[in-house]
C-alpha cells in the first residue's frame, strides 16, 4: 500500500490520520466537537480534496461540480427507500452514478478549455438544477426534496425483519450512522480519499496532470493525448463529489436539488482556493475553516454578539457590534465573498502558500540555511 | 397568431436584458481582456437605485389623518406631497424614469472605481483568477444589498400614465383582446436606442474607432501614441452605465431582489459566448435570439411536447454551438475557440 | 533514403500565401537546414509537419506514412519531436520532472493511467532523464523550477525534453536566436554531440551555426523554395545572394 512512498509521504499520511481520528479531541478547544458539524468537515473535505484533483491539478475550473454532489445524494437517498437503509450500497451506488454522470458532462465539456470549460460546466449545472425542479420531479420530488417514506420498498431490509413504526435510520450493518458512529464513518472515507489522492498526486499520471495544467500544448506535442487524461480527472474528482453527496445523505436521509446550485459549486471552489489549490492538504484545510466559521458566525446574531462583548464598556461593545454584526448570522456570506476576493487578491496560492512563505522567512531569519535546501523545503511544503 | 406576437414581445423584452448586459460584457472581455463575473451585479446595482431613489423620494412624516374623526389617527405623507401637492405626487410617481438620471452618474462612479480599483491588476493574471475575483465581488454586492434592501422583491411600479396596456391588437389587426404593458414596449425602444447608440459611438466617432481598433490590435495602438488604456477605462464606465441603466429600466417589470444580478449573469455569459466571445453583434442578435427562443419554450404548447425545454433551451444551445461552432455566431475565428 | 518526403504543399492564411508548392526530401541521417529571411514561411513549414496547420494541398511523407489528418500527439508517437521557437516547457515543473515526461510518452505512450505506482518507483524513467541532463549540461540544476532558467538554459531544457525520446526526426527552429555567442558555440556543439544519429531540420538564420551543422540547406522566400544543395553549392548560388545573403551577410 505505501510502496513507492517517501518518508515524508508517510509521515504526512500517518500524521493526517490520526489527525483525522482525533478530531473530536482537536476540535474540542474551538468548540466544535459534535459530530454534526465534525461530518461536515469530513464530507465537504473530501468534495474538496476531489475538486482539487481536477482543479487544483489540470487547471480546469469547473463552476458545476455541485451538480455531481446534488446527484450523489439523490442516488444514496434512492437505495435507501429501494434498497436499504445499510449505507455501503448508497455509498457506492452514489459514487457509481455521479461517475457516469461526470463522464458525460466531462465527455462534452472537456472539448474546449479555459473559460468556455467553466461555462459549460456552469451550463450543465444550471440545467440539472432547474430539471431537478421541473420535469424531474418524479426521481427528484422537486422542491420538497427527496425523503424517506413509511411505504418505500426497501426490499432487502423487508425480507429480514419487521418494518418500525416510525422512519428507519441510516446504519452500517446495524449501527446507526447518528452521532459519533456516523462521523467516524465519513471520517474513515475521508482519510481513505486523501490517501488515494495522495497516491494520484505521487504518480505519473498526477505528474501529467499538473504538465497539462502548466503547458497543454507541449503536451500534445510530446505525445500525449491530453483528453482522456482530463477526462479521467473530471470521472474522478465527480465520483469524489458523489461520494461526498452520498455521505450528506447518510448523515440526513433527504436530497434537494439547491445542493446542485451554481452557488453550492461557487463554494467549493472557494474551500480549494482557500486552502491552496494543488496542494494535499489545503483543499481539506479550506473545507473546515469555512464549515467552521459558517457555523460559527450564522448562528450569531447582534443580541448574541452584545452578550459575548458584555464585559467592554458600553461604547466600545456598541462599536464592536457595529463592526461585526454586518458579518455574522445572515451576513455570513458577505464576509466569505471578502475572503475570497482578498485570497484571490493577495495569495492566489491558498493558506498552503501563506503558511510557505511564513515558513520561508522564518528559516531565513534563523539563518545558517542555503538557500537551496530552503527553496526544496518550501516546495515540500506546498506540496 | 396573438399568442405568437406576445411571446414575441416576451421575448424581445428578456432578450434586451440580456443582450445588454452581454454587451457591456462584450465590450469589457473585448478591450480589458477580462472575465467579469461582476457585470450582473452592476446590473443590479442599477436596479436598485431605483428602488433607492424611489425610497428617498417617498421619505414620509406623520400627519393627522383628517378623514378619520373619531380619534387621533395618522398616516404617511411623503415629504414631496405635503410641500408641493400633486407635483410632489407626480414626482414619486416617475421615480423610474428619475432614476435613470441619477444611476448613470453613479454607475459610471462604480465602474470607474470597479476598474482603477480591483480590475487592472487582474489584466495579466490567468482568466480563472479573474473569474474568481469578479466572482467573490458578485458574492459582496450580492450580500450588500441583501444586508440593506432584505431578501424580498421590491415592487417599483411604472409610471401611472403608462401604467396600463397598449392596444397593439389594433396596430396589428388583431383585435382590441390583444393587449401589452406600455412599460414593456418602452423597455424594448429604450434597449434599441442603448444598443445603437453603443454601436453608433464604436462605429462613427473617432473614439470608439480607436476603442475597437485597440480591440483589434492593441499593441500598434499603443504605438500610436495613444493612451489606449485609459479608453478602456473609460469604456468600461460606458459598459457599468449600460448594464445599470438596463437595470433600472426593468425593475417595473421585474421587481428587483438580491439574487438578481447572479440570474441574469450567468444567462449573459451563456448568450456571451453564443453570440461569440468578443463579437459586440453576436452578443446582441444572440441576446435577442435567446430571449425569443426561451419566451417561445414557455409556452404550454411546446412544453407539452418537450417538457422542461423552457429550463434548459438556453443552456442546451450553448452546448450545441460551443460543440459545433466553438468560436460562436458572429466570433472571429482564432478568438478562445479552444 | 528519404525520411521525410514534402510534396507541392500549399499553405495559404486569408489572402497570404505563406507556402507556395514547396517540395522537400530530407536524407535519414542527415542535418537539413532551412534558411530564409523572415516571414518566407519556414516555421509554417514545420507547423505542417507536426499537425498545428493542416497545408491547403500537397501531402507530407514521414517513412512512407502519411502526417497530414492525424494529431500532434500521433506525430510525436511515430518519431517526430520539435522544439519551438519560442521554448515551449512546463515552467511550473522542476528540470527533472519536464525531462520525464516526455520519456513516460516515449515508454507509456499517448495515454495510460498509472495512478497508483510512485513517478519515482519508475527508475528507469529517471535514468533516462538523468543521462540526457548529463548531455546537456543541465544536470546540476535538476530540481530547479524551469521558469527561472535563462533563454539559453530554456532551449537546451527543451531539446532535452525531445533528445529523450529519441526521436527519428528532430524539427528545431532557430535554436539559437537571442543567444549570446557562447551560448550559441555550446548549441552547435551539442547539436553536433549527441543524437548524431537522429535526422535533424534546422531552421537558422545564423550562417555560422548553419555551415557547420548542416549535410544539405533549402532556401525558402517567399514561401517558395528557390535553392537546395550542398552548403558549398548555396554559398556560390547567385539566387541565394540575391534573395538572402546579399549585401553584408555575404
Ligand atoms: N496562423 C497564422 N495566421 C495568419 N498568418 C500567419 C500565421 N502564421 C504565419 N503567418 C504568416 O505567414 C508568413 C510566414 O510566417 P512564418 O512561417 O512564421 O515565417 P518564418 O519564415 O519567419 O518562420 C508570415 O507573413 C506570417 O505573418
Ligand atoms: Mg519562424
Amino acid at each position: 500500500m505505501f510502496a513507492g512512498l517517501t518518508r515524508n509521504d508517510k509521515l504526512l499520511f500517518i500524521g493526517f490520520t490520526i489527525a483525522a481520528l482525533a478530531m473530536p479531541l482537536l476540535a474540542w478547544p474551538v468548540g466544535a466537537n459534535y459530530p454534526d458539524l465534525l461530518q461536515k468537515f469530513a464530507i465537504y473535505g473530501i468534495f474538496a480534496i476531489g475538486f482539487n484533483i481536477l482543479f487544483g491539478l489540470t487547471g480546469y475550473l469547473s463552476f458545476g461540480h455541485a451538480a455531481f454532489l446534488g446527484v450523489g445524494s439523490y442516488a444514496a437517498v434512492w437505495m435507501f427507500k429501494g434498497v436499504t437503509m445499510n449505507v455501503i450500497p448508497a455509498v457506492i451506488f452514489g459514487v457509481m452514478v455521479s461517475g457516469m454522470f461526470a463522464a458525460l458532462i466531462g465527455f462534452i465539456s472537456l472539448r474546449r478549455s479555459g473559460i468556455y470549460f467553466s461555462i459549460l460546466t456552469l451550463a450543465f449545472a444550471q440545467m440539472s438544477y432547474n430539471l431537478a425542479y421541473s420535469v424531474l420531479t418524479p426521481i427528484t420530488n422537486g422542491e420538497t426534496g427527496l425523503q424517506l417514506s413509511q411505504d418505500d420498498a426497501r426490499i432487502i431490509d423487508r425480507l429480514f425483519v419487521e418494518q418500525g413504526a416510525g422512519l428507519p435510520s441510516t446504519n452500517l450493518f446495524g449501527l446507526e450512522m447518528s452521532g459519533y458512529p456516523g462521523f467516524y464513518f465519513c471520517c474513515v472515507l475521508l482519510i481513505i480519499a486523501f490517501f488515494i489522492s495522495l497516491r494520484i498526486q505521487r504518480s505519473p499520471f498526477g505528474m501529467m496532470l499538473r504538465a497539462i495544467k502548466t503547458n497543454q500544448v507541449r503536451m500534445n506535442y510530446t505525445g500525449f493525448n491530453t483528453r482522456p487524461y482530463a477526462l479521467t480527472a473530471f470521472i474522478i474528482s465527480g465520483m469524489y463529489a458523489g461520494l461526498a453527496g452520498s455521505l450528506l445523505a447518510v448523515t440526513d436521509p433527504l436530497a434537494g436539488a439547491e445542493r446542485m446550485q451554481w452557488t453550492a459549486s461557487g463554494e467549493v471552489v472557494l474551500m480549494t482556493i482557500l486552502g491552496g489549490a494543488g496542494t494535499l492538504i489545503g483543499p481539506i484545510l479550506g473545507a473546515g475553516l469555512i464549515k467552521y466559521f459558517e457555523n460559527i458566525f450564522s448562528s450569531y446574531n447582534d443580541g448574541l454578539l452584545s452578550e459575548s462583548f458584555s464585559f467592554l464598556p458600553d461604547f466600545l461593545n456598541d462599536t464592536l457590534v457595529f463592526i461585526i454584526g454586518p458579518f455574522v448570522g445572515e451576513g455570513w456570506s458577505l464576509l466569505l465573498g471578502i475572503v475570497f476576493m482578498a485570497i484571490v487578491i493577495f495569495l492566489p496560492g491558498g493558506l498552503m502558500e501563506g503558511l510557505t512563505r511564513i515558513h520561508g522567512w522564518y528559516r531565513r531569519r534563523g539563518g545558517g540555511d542555503t538557500r537551496a535546501a530552503d527553496a526544496a523545503s518550501s516546495r515540500q511544503a506546498a506540496e | 397568431m396573438d399568442v405568437i406576437l406576445l411571446q414575441l414581445l416576451n421575448g424581445l423584452d428578456k432578450g434586451g436584458a440580456y443582450a445588454l448586459i452581454a454587451l457591456g460584457l462584450t465590450i469589457i472581455f473585448g478591450t480589458l481582456g477580462v472575465v467579469n463575473f461582476a457585470h450582473g451585479a452592476l446590473f443590479m446595482l442599477g436596479a436598485f437605485c431605483a428602488v433607492s431613489v424611489q425610497a428617498v423620494l417617498t421619505i414620509s412624516k406623520k400627519v393627522k389623518d383628517e378623514s378619520i374623526t373619531f380619534f387621533d389617527a395618522y398616516k404617511e405623507v411623503p415629504y414631496l406631497e405635503a410641500w408641493w401637492g400633486d407635483t410632489g405626487a407626480m414626482i414619486i410617481d416617475y421615480a423610474v424614469p428619475i432614476s435613470i438620471l441619477v444611476a448613470i452618474p453613479l454607475m459610471l462612479l462604480i465602474g470607474l472605481g470597479m476598474e482603477r480599483g480591483l480590475i487592472r491588476y487582474f489584466y495579466k493574471r490567468p482568466h480563472a483568477e479573474q473569474i474568481l475575483v469578479t466572482f467573490g465581488l458578485a458574492i459582496v454586492v450580492q450580500e450588500l444589498i441583501k444586508a440593506q434592501f432584505g431578501a424580498n422583491p421590491i415592487p417599483t411600479p411604472a409610471p401611472e400614465v403608462i401604467a396600463g396596456s397598449a392596444s397593439i391588437g389594433l396596430w396589428f389587426g388583431l383585435g382590441e383582446a390583444v393587449v401589452y404593458p406600455w412599460w414593456r414596449l418602452i423597455y424594448l425602444a429604450f434597449a434599441g436606442v442603448v444598443i445603437a447608440s453603443a454601436f453608433a459611438f464604436l462605429n462613427l466617432t473617432t473614439y470608439g474607432m480607436v476603442v475597437r481598433a485597440g480591440m483589434a490590435d492593441r499593441e500598434t495602438v499603443g504605438l500610436l501614441g495613444i493612451n489606449i488604456q485609459r479608453r478602456f477605462t473609460i469604456v468600461f464606465g460606458m459598459a457599468a452605465v449600460i448594464a445599470g441603466m438596463a437595470g433600472v429600466m426593468y425593475t417595473p417589470i421585474l421587481p428587483p431582489d438580491y439574487h438578481m444580478g447572479m440570474d441574469f449573469l450567468v444567462l449573459s455569459f451563456v448568450v456571451v459566448v453564443v453570440g461569440g466571445m468578443g463579437s459586440l453583434s453576436g452578443a446582441v442578435l444572440a441576446g435577442f435570439m435567446l430571449g425569443i427562443l426561451q419566451s417561445f419554450a414557455s409556452m404550454n404548447e411546446v412544453k407539452s411536447i418537450f417538457p422542461g425545454i423552457d429550463q434548459i433551451i438556453i443552456y442546451l444551445i450553448a452546448v450545441v454551438i460551443l460543440l459545433v461552432r466553438p468560436r460562436g455566431l458572429m466570433g472571429r475565428k482564432g478568438v478562445m475557440e479552444t | 533514403m528519404a525520411i521525410l518526403e514534402v510534396n507541392d504543399v500549399n499553405k495559404a492564411f486569408g489572402g497570404l500565401k505563406a507556402l507556395n508548392a514547396v517540395n522537400l526530401s530530407v536524407e535519414e541521417g542527415t542535418v537539413h537546414a532551412i534558411i530564409g529571411p523572415n516571414g518566407a514561411g519556414k516555421s509554417t513549414l514545420l507547423n505542417c509537419f507536426v499537425g498545428r496547420l493542416i497545408p491547403d494541398t500537397g501531402s507530407v511523407m514521414f517513412n512512407g506514412k502519411s502526417l497530414l489528418g492525424i494529431k500532434p500527439h500521433e506525430i510525436n508517437q511515430t518519431g517526430v519531436a520539435r522544439v519551438f521557437q519560442t521554448p515551449e516547457i512546463f515552467t511550473d515543473l522542476s528540470i527533472l520532472e519536464n525531462v520525464m515526461i516526455p520519456a513516460f510518452a516515449k515508454l507509456d505512450g499517448a495515454f495510460r493511467i498509472n495512478a497508483w505506482k510512485t513517478v519515482g518507483s519508475r527508475g528507469e524513467v529517471r535514468d533516462m532523464a538523468e543521462k540526457v541532463l548529463v548531455e546537456v549540461g543541465l544536470h546540476e540544476k535538476r530540481d530547479v523550477i524551469s521558469s527561472s532558467l535563462s533563454r539559453g538554459d530554456k532551449r537546451r531544457l527543451e531539446m532535452a525534453m525531445c533528445l529523450v525520446q529519441e526521436p527519428k526526426l528532430l524539427l528545431l527552429d532557430e535554436p539559437t536566436a537571442g543567444m549570446s555567442r557562447a551560448d550559441t558555440n555550446n548549441t552547435v556543439d551539442l547539436l553536433q554531440r549527441v543524437g548524431t544519429h537522429i535526422t535533424k531540420i534546422v531552421i537558422e538564420h545564423d550562417m555560422h551555426v548553419v555551415f557547420s551543422l548542416a549535410d544539405h540547406i533549402s532556401v525558402l522566400a517567399q514561401g517558395t523554395v528557390i535553392a537546395g544543395g550542398k552548403p558549398a553549392d548555396i554559398k556560390g548560388n547567385p539566387k541565394v545572394q540575391e534573395a538572402y545573403l546579399g549585401g553584408s551577410h555575404a
